[in-house]
């Protein structure tokens, strides 16, 4: 029975590169508060994190000619945000929302930040026998 | 590397916020000059912001922020009866900007916020690449 390194670590590395996409779209939004026009965007986390679930299982490809799949699995599907009070200059951001979103991502971020470090020491205690 | 380019935004957001409060800072200094016709009298200048693209070979393509323009404001100026001001035309008056100043103190207050924001953003973004960099040890 072997240990991958790669899977052990894939579940976290995927929501680090959802986490960081979703922080710069929440970027854009504050950089873009009073730009007229201006869309605010997002990503669905949940559901990303199941596409990525998906991609698990991997598209064969049986002939040399067949195009390889592109997605990224650290990347989500950019939407257009739904406002809740669109301003009158046709601007959607919402510049409270975008400051929680912002709290929330990073503490997401740091959270798998530290289940990551966990699981690093623990596989340096497995290598080291707890020396 | 995404959390990178919340510099960027970041960045292009600060400049073009401070440049608003640059302009709030004239049109404010300007607001009681006076001149000699309606056509030299100072106008309130505002800036406009646009969505810029920085970057197309993600999905996302990140979009900061610039100023488009800085367009002066068409109120008319104030005509008031000054006949001792060195600036009176012939018939004793001079025109005064039209610049409102709860306007721009309004301009400035909402500057101020967005450009604070930024900086959240910008701070959150560093401590969460410092950490980044710390993993595993």
């Amino acid at each position: 029975m072997g240990l991958d390194i790669n899977k052990a670590l894939d579940g976290h590395s995927r929501v680090l590169g959802l986490a960081n996409q979703r922080l710069q779209l929440l970027a854009e939004n504050i950089a873009n508060a009073d730009t007229p026009n201006y869309k605010a965007k997002d990503i669905d986390f949940l559901s990303a994190m199941q596409a990525a679930d998906m991609q698990g299982m991997q598209v064969q490809e049986t002939n040399a000619r067949h195009i390889a799949t592109t997605a990224g699995p650290n990347r989500a599907e950019t939407l257009y945000r739904v406002p809740d009070q669109p301003s009158l200059d046709g601007n959607t951001v919402d510049a409270q929302m975008e400051s929680s979103a912002v709290a929330e991502t990073a503490v997401r971020y740091q959270a798998t930040l530290t289940f990551l470090n966990q699981r690093i020491s623990a596989m340096r205690m497995a290598i080291t026998g707890g020396r | 590397m995404g959390l990178f380019k919340v510099f960027d935004i970041a960045g292009s957001s600060m400049s073009a916020q401070s440049l608003r409060l640059n302009t709030t800072a004239s049109n404010l200094a300007n607001a009681g000059s006076a001149a000699g016709s309606a056509e030299e009298a100072y106008r309130a200048k505002q800036p406009v912001f646009q969505a810029v693209l920085n970057d197309l070979s993600t999905d996302g393509a990140s979009a900061g922020v610039r100023v488009k323009e800085v367009v002066e404001s068409n109120a008319p100026p104030v005509k008031v009866h000054q006949p001792g001001h060195p600036q009176a035309d012939a018939d004793g008056f001079v025109w005064m900007s039209n610049v409102n100043p709860i306007d721009e103190m309004v301009n400035m207050i909402s500057a101020s916020r967005s450009y604070k924001s930024s900086i959240e953003v910008l701070n959150t973004s560093k401590d969460l690449l410092l950490r980044t960099l710390s993993i595993g040890q």
